[in-house]
Order: structure tokens, then C-alpha cells, then sequence
């Protein structure tokens, strides 16, 4: 079996750094990533595309370091399993592999938030961080009427995308509650220390605005159509529509971690999302486990690049390289920025608070794999269910083929709103290893003779 | 009312409390460390097979088939079980000749219920079975029922006929007392009881431990398989002659593949998990038996821990050490479809000393060393 000195799982911002930074203190690394190219999602096919912003040239730089920093990248290799003493199981190339790693890196990054509306399932429905895939790898716009709705930064970042590439939507439908503004103000004067993410958010709606398309708040929207969508109904307002691209913010990606017995997780009340419990360094509750950038909560693209660093520095002292004082100095200057870029997050995080899934109807679908509608889980609370692993048991929800990895996070709200209490006391699904599906062709490799 | 205490919420201890409790005259209380059926009780493959047993064990698995038939009538509900057959296929002449002497073997012991086929009649059986298979060994009325529907179902009977099931209370101390009943000692209060019984599975030999008797079983926790729903291609339980597999499609679509490869099992943190790396001998051979397999997505594995004694056949009989406690334990990977005739054995056993029920060859002596 393989055997490497540190596994990187991501090669997005935080597993870029944290790959480059490892390797160029002398250890070997190993990167697994599900796409085809590094970048992840922020930088996605960032070494294809010209540079238009400071963002993109940071990924560009970042993915320049990582591809020559030597370390065994395998590029459309799925993670879907942990052992204990670092043994790793992915998929690459229609076969399972193994290795095992003295130290696991995991920058696994952030999913989007499932937004389950009437008619969400409807083809012509679907994210915008799906539609951003498209535009960043194909250089595909939106065509026919379509429309953009929710709530986030990044709707309001990909409508610039579109924009900016000449494409043409036919109106936002801002579903966030209003306030956003008042709530998020006592969080200024912190966030004005990186001033960059205002300047850049308050620069998106304008063009947007400049552009003349219609932004539109709202409270209630449903997708409608015969077969596929042909129109939105906007609080009783019907339109038509051949495409809607939803979004309702992103969440940690907690998959992996959740499925490693002994890792703690934390509800953060202020992102509505589990995040594992880290330490200033990346350590979780697992020894020689280690999360770093989105994954362990929602910073962005240069807090995860920073943290990436910081893990691969802690993980040179927990290997024998350096000591703690040498880590510490070494990390001085990039942890003052690191907490830097964070400032923002509170601001950021009160002014786009996910939408209520109070708000989700009983005829709703919120499991799509095996269609369990919000009215069958409210249900099932009624009879008894405490958290998302007993109405698995009654409703069949999160066991289909995404093993709740797309409704996880409205699954677990609206138990938690049904019963009225505190999400933080309410039980996530249980994840449990193989992470991702595999075929059992893949894993019959394994079984070499 | 005599009172008698079942340690351990799995199915043979539901399925004992429930015959003992609907013997006149008793009161049952069951004690559950966790929660009823938390480990293989719940998460077994539901095989409800005669098919390849040990020959000790054929005549308690009969006494539980016609029980399994009209399951119904005993706990209610239908378990989910399905009489659509067990089929062991043969993959090599000497496989073929390995399935001739089983049978010659169980007929000679006077049943009738396993039966050669051959390659035609094994692809009759299962159309998308390989092309290398030569034949099988069949029991065409086993079957399979759904492990946790079976313990609730189970569970509610036992309730309804009065047992009390107390759920999160561990067992630390057995002793006598001086009018010759038992105190079970727990982590919240002692229960004085006539009659008590271990179905404390992978943990039965610490209860026995406490009286002073040592019994030798090990551990093993098997692993399963679950697939994303597939078109429907297989009706029997399928397994193999000379390699560790069981396979099936059960009624929702999905496929559960295990054949007792092993993960890690941990007894002192009731915990069992995964091991990837054996877990792949399953899905080789599944896919190698069924190449319409190699395709299919899983979307689960998991294991669950159990007692697996030396011959892997269970321990059935009374403690040497405390006369009163019933041993109930060590089923070794097999012991689902067994459950509603043990638990009947034993609950006879508890209320009367003995059972006309085929369990002799289960007795806890046999691993004595000879005097």
C-alpha cells in the first residue's frame, strides 16, 4: 500500500496551500480531487481562464505553486472512506485505491444549501453554483428566460458573471427576509478591517442595477410546469421562465468528518450549519486528522488559502519538524492575516441569514432521492422522531443514492423548527463511510487476488 | 407471579421474554443496556435459511421454519418475510460434488428439505446469475424477513403480552440469595427474579463471568452491503458453496450483500466499523457471481457485533455456576431465523427445568475440557 506522509484531501484554496506549504518542507504529500483540474470551486479552471480580478490571480498563482510543488496530485480521485491509523479509500479511474497517511488534511470545501420550493424538482430548476460550473468551465450562460432567486453573496456574484459576459437574466427574486442591513450593522466596524469584501459586494448589485435587470424581494416563490419548468410564481405573481437557478448560501462540507467516529462537530448559530470543532490550527477531535478552509467553516477563498498554510505548518510540528515555538513564529504573519480576512464573517453572515425553513409547505419535497416531502417529516416529529436519524428510519429521508448530502441541512431545519427548539440539539444525519457511492465494480478492485 | 429478568434487548431476548411471558404465570422484565436490537439484532442480512446449516443445528431450524411461516400468529405482523427461496450456487464440479454429499448427509439425518439442481434449473432461479455457474443446492421454501421490523415487531408482542422492557440500564452483578432467587444487579437498582436469562450476545460471556463461569466465545462483527434500488433481477437469497457470500434483493429494490467478511469490531466500546479492504472480497464476489452487479452503486455498509463461539453453533442451557440462569448467546453470524424456536427452548427450559425442543447439542459443556 501506498504509504505518503500527508493526505490532502481538495485542491481548492486551503488544499493548494496546504499541499505547496507541506511539500516545501520536505514531506511527501498525496492530493486527491474530484475534478480534473486544481482551483475548486472559487477557482474553478482558474489555469484556462484569463485573469480578471484579484481573485483570479490569486488562484492562478496558487494553482502555478501547487502544480510545480511536487506532490502526487490525483485529479478525479474520490475520497469516500477513513479508516483509523490514516488509511484512505478513493476512487480514480473506475477502480478503488488505498494508501495510508500519517496526517489527513482535509479541505473538502462548501456545498449550497438545498433551497426545496413548490417545484424544485422540475427540470429548468437548479443552483446557482451548478450554473457557475457552467460558466466557468464551458463559458455557458443562462438561455431562454431565465431567472435567479434566493439569497448569498454568490447570487449576486454569478448575476456579475453573467452580466459581465454579456448574458441577460430576467430578474433577481431576493428572498431574504428584510433588516438584513440593520442586523448586519453592529458588525461593521469589525468587517471594516478587510473593507475589500464590502467595497466588492456593494460594487456587484450596482452593476446589476446599471445592467437593468429587476430585483425583486419577496417571501414566497413556486416553480411550475408540465414535465419542466415553465414559469415562477412570485408571491402570487406568475412569470414565465425556462430556467430558475436558486440559492440560499453555502455550508461546510461536513461529510467526510462527520463519518470519522470520534470527530466533534459544533452547531454554529450564526451560519445555521455543523462545523467540525478545530482548534486554531486545524486539529480536530481526531488525532492526525486535520480540516482546513471552508470545510471547517465559512470563510472564503483567502481565509481557506491561509488555513490551508496553517495546517501544514501544524502538521510539520505534530511529524517532528518543528518544534511548537519554531510553528508559532513561522505562522506569525500569516495567522495576523488569516484573522484579518475573517473579519467580515459576522457582518457577512448577519446580512445573508439562510431562509427560514419554517417557511418550507407540508407538500413541499425536501428529499429529493426519495421524494419525502417536509409535510412526511413534520410528521414523523409528530410521532416521536428526535433528529434526522429517526425520521430516516420512518420517512426514508437522506437514503437514496445522496445519502442526505443534498438535504441534510433542510432535513435537520425543518426538524428543528417543528419542534420548536434549538437546531444545536437536534441530531444531523449520521454519515457513514463509503462518503460518496461507488460502484461495487470500484470496490471489488480492491480485492486483487 | 414468578418473576424472571432477560439481560440483553436483541432478538433472542425478546423472542425468550415473549414465550416465558405468555407461559402462565410468569412476569418477565427485560434489561437493555442501549436501546432494543442497537447491534446485529437489528442490522443482520434477515437470512431465514435452513440451507447449509451445521448439522447440530438442523433440527431447532426446522422447529423455527414452520414457526417463520405463520409468524403472523405469533407476533402479528409479518416480519416482512418472504418464502422466495435460498439458493446456494455451485461453481465447479467439485462444488457439485461438495452439494451430492450435503444433501446425502441431511437426507441421512432424515430431512428433505435441501435439493441438488443443476444449471439449468439455477438459471431458472436467478436469470442474471454468471455464466460459470454449474448448479446449486436449494431450499425452495427459506426465505428472508426484514431484521428490524422483525425485532419491533417482536418488541410490541412481548409488550402487549405484558413484559416490561427497561432500555438504557446495564447490568453489573448476579448473585443468590438465601431463598434460592437471583438478585440482578444493575447500574440503577437490583431486580430480584426466579429465572434469569443471558441473551446478552457479544457480551454474554461477561455476564457469565460474573457468576465465576467461564465460558470460551469469541466476537465477530459481519459486514453488509446495501445498493441504490435496482430494477428487480433476483427473487432467492442467494449464497455460495465455496465462497462467503449472501446476497439478495429485498422488496424495496435495494441489494444487501454480506457472507460474514469481518470489519473491526471493538466489545468494550460496543462499537463496530467498517473495514473497507475486506469488505471488497464481498463485492468481488458479488460481482463476479452477478456481473450485472459490477455497475450498481452502494450507498451503505455497515456491521454489527455479535457472539461467535469456537463451532459456531450457539450456547443454549443452564449455568453450571448459578443454577437459574439460562445461557442464551453465541449464534455465530446465524442465529436470526433461529430466534422465535431458541426463545421458545428457553423460556420451557426457564419455567420447567426442560424443553422437548432439539437443543441439546447446544449445552455450554461441550467446550469443557474432559475430566
Amino acid at each position: 500500500m501506498t504509504q505518503v506522509d500527508i493526505l490532502v484531501l481538495g485542491a481548492g484554496p486551503a488544499g493548494m496551500a496546504a499541499a505547496t506549504e507541506a511539500r516545501a518542507r520536505g514531506f511527501s504529500v498525496l492530493v486527491l480531487d474530484e475534478n480534473a483540474r486544481p482551483g475548486g470551486q472559487v477557482h474553478r479552471a482558474v489555469e484556462q481562464r484569463e485573469a480578471k480580478d484579484g481573485q483570479d490571480r490569486d488562484g492562478a498563482k496558487l494553482a502555478a505553486a501547487f502544480r510545480a510543488c511536487g506532490a502526487d496530485y490525483r485529479p478525479n480521485a474520490t475520497l469516500w472512506a477513513v479508516e483509523p491509523e490514516g488509511k484512505v479509500f478513493w476512487s480514480e479511474g473506475g477502480a478503488a485505491r488505498s494508501a495510508r497517511a500519517r496526517r489527513l488534511i482535509l479541505c473538502a470545501g462548501a456545498t449550497e444549501r438545498p433551497v426545496p420550493i413548490p417545484g424544485w424538482t422540475l427540470p429548468g430548476v437548479m443552483t446557482v453554483g451548478a450554473a457557475q460550473i457552467a460558466l466557468k468551465t464551458a463559458g455557458l450562460l443562462p438561455e431562454g428566460k431565465a431567472w435567479i432567486a434566493g439569497q448569498g453573496p454568490l447570487l449576486w456574484l454569478y448575476a456579475n458573471q453573467v452580466v459581465a459576459k454579456g448574458g441577460r437574466v430576467e430578474g433577481i427574486v431576493d428572498l431574504s427576509p428584510p433588516g438584513g442591513l440593520a442586523r448586519a450593522a453592529w458588525h461593521l466596524p469589525n468587517a471594516l478591517r478587510a473593507p475589500e469584501y464590502l467595497v466588492k459586494g456593494l460594487a456587484w448589485q450596482q452593476r446589476i442595477r446599471n445592467a437593468g435587470i429587476p430585483i425583486r424581494r419577496a417571501t414566497r416563490l413556486v416553480a411550475e410546469g408540465d414535465g419542466r419548468l415553465e414559469r415562477i410564481v412570485i408571491d402570487g405573481w406568475s412569470r414565465s421562465a425556462e430556467l430558475l437557478l436558486l440559492h440560499d448560501g453555502v455550508v461546510p462540507n461536513t461529510q467526510v468528518t462527520r463519518a470519522i467516529p470520534g470527530c466533534a462537530h459544533d452547531w454554529d448559530a450564526a451560519q445555521r450549519c455543523w462545523k467540525p470543532r478545530l482548534d486554531d490550527w486545524g486539529n480536530t477531535t481526531v488525532e492526525g486528522v486535520m480540516v482546513a478552509g471552508d470545510s471547517g467553516g465559512i470563510g472564503g477563498a483567502r481565509v481557506a488559502a491561509l488555513a490551508g498554510r496553517l495546517a501544514a505548518i501544524e502538521a510539520a510540528r505534530a511529524l517532528g519538524k518543528l518544534t511548537a515555538d519554531q510553528r508559532n513564529a513561522e505562522a506569525g504573519r500569516i495567522r495576523l492575516e488569516w484573522k484579518r480576512q475573517r473579519a467580515p464573517r459576522r457582518f457577512l453572515d448577519a446580512l445573508f441569514p439562510p431562509l427560514p425553513e419554517a417557511a418550507i409547505a407540508d407538500s413541499t419535497i425536501v428529499c429529493r432521492c426519495e421524494e419525502v416531502t417536509a409535510g412526511k417529516l413534520r410528521g414523523a416529529v409528530a410521532l416521536g422522531c428526535l433528529g434526522a436519524n429517526q425520521t430516516k428510519a420512518f420517512t426514508r429521508a437522506g437514503m437514496g443514492p445522496c445519502q442526505g448530502r443534498i438535504c441534510g441541512p433542510a432535513v435537520h431545519g425543518v426538524i428543528a423548527t417543528a419542534r420548536g427548539v434549538d437546531p444545536a440539539t437536534v441530531d444531523p444525519f449520521r454519515t457513514r463511510f463509503p462518503t460518496k457511492p461507488l460502484t461495487l465494480g470500484e470496490l471489488a478492485a480492491l480485492a486483487a487476488e | 407471579m414468578r418473576k424472571a429478568v432477560v439481560i440483553g434487548g436483541g432478538l433472542h431476548g425478546l423472542s425468550t421474554a415473549l414465550h416465558l411471558q405468555r407461559t402462565p404465570g410468569w412476569q418477565v422484565t427485560v434489561l437493555e443496556r442501549r436501546h432494543v436490537g442497537r447491534h446485529s439484532s437489528g442490522v443482520n442480512a434477515g437470512g431465514v435459511r435452513r440451507l447449509g446449516r451445521d448439522l447440530r443445528e438442523i433440527a431447532l431450524s426446522v422447529v423455527a421454519a414452520e414457526m417463520w411461516a405463520g409468524i403472523e400468529k405469533i407476533v402479528g405482523d409479518d416480519c416482512g418475510f418472504r418464502a422466495t427461496g435460498q439458493v446456494k450456487v455451485a461453481e465447479s464440479a467439485a462444488d457439485m460434488a461438495k452439494n451430492e454429499a450435503r444433501v446425502a448427509a441431511v437426507r441421512a439425518l432424515g430431512w428433505n428439505h435441501e435439493e441438488v439442481v443443476d444449471a439449468a434449473e439455477a438459471r431458472r432461479l436467478l436469470p442474471a446469475v454468471a455464466p460459470h455457474v454449474v448448479g446449486a443446492l436449494v431450499v425452495r421454501d427459506d426465505g428472508s424477513a426484514d431484521p428490524m421490523r422483525t425485532v419491533m415487531a417482536f418488541r410490541r408482542t412481548a409488550e402487549q403480552a405484558g413484559v416490561r422492557i427497561v432500555e438504557g440500564v446495564a447490568v453489573t452483578g448476579l448473585r443468590t440469595t438465601g431463598a434460592g432467587t437471583i438478585i440482578v444487579e444493575t447500574d440503577q437498582g437490583a431486580h430480584e427474579a426466579e429465572r434469569v436469562a443471558n441473551c446478552a450476545g457479544a457480551w454474554a460471556t461477561r455476564v457469565a463471568r460474573m457468576v465465576g463461569e467461564e465460558i470460551p466465545c469469541g466476537v465477530k462483527a459481519s459486514m453488509m452491503i446495501v445498493t441504490e434500488r435496482l430494477p428487480r433481477f433476483c427473487e432467492p437469497t442467494v449464497g455460495a458453496t465455496s465462497r462467503s457470500l449472501s446476497f439478495k434483493q429485498v422488496a424495496n429494490g435495494t441489494v444487501v450483500i454480506g457472507g460474514g467478511h469481518q470489519g473491526r469490531n471493538d466489545v468494550a466500546a460496543e462499537t463496530s466499523t467498517v473495514l473497507f479492504g475486506s469488505l471488497a472480497h464481498a463485492a468481488r464476489i458479488a460481482c463476479e457471481l452477478f456481473p450485472v452487479m459490477r455497475g450498481a452503486r452502494m450507498v451503505r455498509s455497515w456491521a454489527g457485533i455479535e457472539a461467535r463461539t469456537a463451532d459456531e453453533v450457539p450456547i443454549m442451557g443452564e449455568s453450571r455456576a448459578l443454577p437459574g440462569l439460562f445461557h442464551s448467546f453465541g449464534f455465530s453470524g446465524h442465529g436470526f431465523q433461529l430466534s422465535p424456536a431458541a426463545g421458545a427452548a428457553v423460556a420451557e427450559l426457564m419455567a420447567r427445568g426442560a424443553t422437548n425442543l432439539p437443543i441439546a447439542a447446544f449445552h455450554q459443556d461441550r467446550f469443557r475440557p474432559a475430566a
